[in-house]
């Protein structure tokens, strides 16, 4: 089970609240003070692009965060329910080609370039019932 | 903490100081205003990132489009900022290559290649 689970609407003003939740507990199961500030960036990549794609695919469904502390580890786990077959696909609708859609792509593509950047240990995985990212970093305590 | 934006003009520069938290609630706010900056025939920007205190990605986009809309009128775009866990975003992804990235806004403003 989490040790604290979040789950909240797919709206870009509650990213900064996951990032903050995220680096409390973070802060709490050990990580390292000098690795909070790339915790709080990871997660908040994570969650921007699952509001991205529950935005895009007009999902009603919450996203969610489960924020795990393990024995000499803390996992962040965020999760999407935005159907697709493979990763980065785009979603069926969405018009190509506008300046503001290239943009946005390339804001997508570029999250998750920050989140490999940051963090050595990153599942990403995509299917038919949504996708998640999980995040894992090593504690001290 | 939201985002703070305010402009002023050195010589033929338009100076955007950013504060606060560039994240995907806030980064339209500072896309509407370098959009507005380059309708209004301002193309040589410096964005001043010394009191920023989170950038994502959302932020990096909004201005790599700024630089995109700059340089359609040949215009630059020069970021200013010392703040190690600001430079790492721009590091890790590639971007130090594509943004000048100055250590004061003088210095910005005064650079011309």
């Amino acid at each position: 089970m989490a040790t604290v689970e979040l789950r909240f609407s797919a709206l870009p003003e509650h990213v900064r609240t996951a990032r903050l939740v995220a680096a409390a507990v973070a802060r709490r199961a050990g990580v390292d003070e000098a690795v909070l500030d790339e915790v709080r960036l990871a997660v908040g990549e994570a969650c921007t692009r699952a509001v991205g794609l529950h935005q895009a695919a007009a999902i009603p469904a919450p996203v969610r965060v489960a924020l795990v502390e393990e024995e000499k580890q803390f996992s962040i786990e965020v999760g999407d329910e935005a159907p697709r077959s493979a990763p980065g696909e785009r979603v069926p609708g969405a018009p190509p080609g506008s300046g503001e859609d290239l943009e946005a792509e390339g804001e997508d593509e570029m999250g998750l370039a920050v989140i490999s950047g940051l963090v050595d240990d990153v599942e990403v995985t995509a299917g038919e019932n949504g996708g998640s990212i999980r995040m894992t970093w090593p504690t001290t305590a | 903490m939201d985002l703070s934006l305010s402009t002023r003009t050195v010589g033929d520069r338009t100076v955007v100081e950013v504060g606060g938290e560039i994240d995907v609630y806030t980064a339209p706010k500072l896309r509407e205003q370098l959009v507005e900056l380059v309708n209004d025939g301002s193309f040589h920007l410096v964005v001043d990132m010394e009191r920023v205190d989170f950038l994502d990605s959302t932020g990096l986009g909004v201005l790599v489009g700024g630089l995109k809309r700059v340089r359609a009128h040949e215009g630059s775009l020069r970021l200013v900022c010392n703040q190690e866990r600001i430079l790492k975003i721009f590091r890790i992804t590639g971007l130090t290559e594509v943004f000048p990235i100055h250590t004061s806004v003088d210095e910005a403003v005064a650079a011309t290649d």
